[in-house]
């Protein structure tokens, strides 16, 4: 206890019990793996057990145009689900905050988070038993005279961006609210007697003061976006890879782990370009919003 | 517009509208997998032909293999169970620890430490995972070459399943106990000590009851992540799988209807997961 004299000592010996187990997490399972990991991803392997430094890995991957259309295509899908998830995540927030009445607000907000107990797999396969061929929705279709035959929504573009939408409100969600909840409705309603229209309004008060509360959301969004695996392989096609896919290929289908081990640190940097470029913009939010999250 | 200003009525129904869509979106993938769990079919889709509970007590006789009667499944619940009480186990642990070191203890390099601490976060968990394999593979190696060690716990298996769930879900625990510790009121302590009360004591009779909320909300939500985790455990695990790998292998070859029971299984538990956690925060502490 720092405000009590104690021999220098036996606080040393302290701390000493308290640091260790935070620098063996930290150096064990942390800083030293991904150390091992850049020391994969940078050599080569000239014969069995002789490695030289090389950065063959890096050069496949700008060689071969499978390797880095899938990773463009993950960064503008990841950016497009975090685009709409922001669409769709916006109202649902200012309803909550601003124009539910007492505690519908808090009950709705409530009623938000209840899927996200549920563990993804779970809500994937219901995605699942919704829009393959055979599935509900292409049945209902047929019923109301939409379609003749069921039509397969499984395995577009649009399915995945739903997948991946669906999964990434909560992380929205709460941020928005969060920040939504401080704005005063005082300056709002000075506006509208000034004669402000709602897009102005929308434009000139709630988006500036919302601005951290939406950084923080996208930077978390775009981030487990981009790592996310379980949506994309199950309700994305053959022909729709994600960047995760390639890496676990590499890592356990093929066993080549120096080029998992490349394809790993494109997508970290990729990653901590993006939280790096909004923690910058939004600040101590960041560790408000992943303490919720 | 917000409530206190006029809203026309076109706006009013459109806020309904998006309300009951928002609301369908959410709700219709986990009312579709519960349905399904009841129908009277081979395969988890439409049409409804009929209530059945097969999917929960069938077992081989009837032709359809139910959740109780799914050895498979039973027993990759089994491992996750286990897999969670370890992951809950140490994370809490080390968070309490961490808890204490940064509120309560100046040291050179506790900034450095702090900002490291939520590094796992941002970290994509497939990447948590290649990385802890990567590394634990070559201690195995460099053990055997070196000494003849035999170290198999450091192949992937459930040991580092453990590992790989705990490098980041240790930050959570972190994070939660810490931020309890740091509103409590150090003036109680202190004047306990006043009182004659021993170090020991005073965590145990004061410090710790004080904590207990936080102690078991984190304790649920670090079950919880690790239960439902799938990036990490996927590169990591070895022969036993966990639940969600089962599944997943499961959903990719086009399974029956035992999976909606599962899921209605993990539902349930989630449910009253939550709901013990929320009767737990509204008690005093």
């Amino acid at each position: 206890m720092p405000d009590l004299p104690r021999p220098t000592l036996h606080r040393r010996l302290i701390l000493l019990w308290l640091l260790a187990p935070a620098l063996l997490w930290l150096s064990l399972l942390i800083i030293l793996p991904h150390i091992e990991l850049a020391m994969l991803a940078l050599r080569r392997r000239v014969a069995p057990h002789v490695y030289e430094p090389s950065l063959l890995q890096f050069r496949t991957f700008f060689a071969e145009p499978l390797y880095w259309q899938v990773f463009l295509r993950t960064a503008v899908m990841s950016a497009l689900a975090t685009a709409l998830t922001l669409l769709v995540a916006f109202p649902a927030a200012w309803v909550i905050t601003k124009v539910a009445r007492g505690r519908a607000g808090a009950l709705l907000f409530v009623v938000c988070l209840i899927p996200f107990w549920v563990s993804e797999t779970v809500r994937t396969l219901g995605w699942l038993i919704l829009l393959r061929e055979s599935g509900v929705l292409p049945a209902l279709l047929v019923k109301l005279g939409i379609t003749d035959m069921p039509v397969e929504l499984l395995y577009h573009d649009a399915t995945i961006l739903v997948g991946l939408v669906y999964t990434s409100l909560l992380f929205m969600v709460v941020p928005l609210v969060n920040s939504l909840e401080s704005l005063d409705n005082a300056l709002i309603e000075a506006a509208y007697n000034l004669g402000a229209g709602g897009p102005a309004i929308l434009r000139h008060i709630v988006i500036p003061h919302a601005a951290p509360g939406i950084t923080a959301g996208c930077i978390i969004v775009f981030m487990l976006t981009l790592g996310n695996y379980l949506t994309p392989t199950l309700l994305g096609g053959k022909n729709s890879q994600w960047f995760t896919e390639l890496i676990y290929t590499q890592f356990i289908a093929r066993f080549n782990w120096e080029q998992g081990a490349a394809f790993g640190f494109l997508l970290l940097g990729l990653s901590t370009a993006m939280v790096a470029a909004g923690l910058r913009a939004s600040g101590q939010r960041f560790v408000d919003v992943m303490r919720r999250a | 517009m917000i409530s206190s200003l006029p809203r026309p009525a076109w706006l009013r129904a459109a806020t309904a509208l998006y309300v009951a869509a928002f609301l369908l979106f959410l709700f219709l993938p986990l009312v579709t997998v519960a349905a399904f769990a009841f129908n009277d079919s081979p395969y988890p889709a439409p049409p409804w032909r009929g209530f059945t509970l097969d999917w929960f007590f069938g077992n081989s006789s009837s032709g359809r293999v139910g959740l109780f009667h799914d050895a498979e499944l039973l027993g990759s619940i089994g491992t996750s169970v286990l897999v969670a009480l370890w992951v809950t186990a140490l994370s809490v642990l080390i968070g309490t620890a961490n808890a204490f070191l940064m509120e309560r203890w100046e040291f050179p390099g506790k900034q450095a430490l702090s900002v490291l601490m939520l590094v796992p976060l941002v970290i994509p968990g497939v990447i948590l995972g290649i990385s802890i394999l990567a590394f634990c593979s070559l201690i195995a190696e460099l053990g055997d070459a070196l000494f003849g060690w035999d170290l198999d716990f450091l192949r992937p298996g459930l040991p580092l399943v453990v590992l790989g769930q705990f490098s980041y879900v240790a930050t959570i625990t972190t994070l939660m106990i810490g931020a309890r510790l740091k509103r409590f009121d150090r003036t109680l302590e202190e004047a306990a000590l006043n009182l004659g009360a021993s170090h020991a004591a005073v965590l145990r009779t004061i410090t710790f009851p004080y904590l207990r909320p936080a102690l078991f909300g984190s304790a649920a939500i670090s079950f919880l992540m690790s239960f439902e985790n799938f990036n990490t455990t996927l590169m990591l695990v070895g022969a036993d799988a966990p639940l969600t790998i089962t599944m997943y292998g499961r959903m990719r070859e086009g399974a029956t209807p035992v999976l909606n029971a599962v899921s209605l299984f993990l539902m349930l538990a989630s449910a009253a997961l939550a709901l013990t956690l929320l009767r737990a925060d509204k008690r005093p502490a």
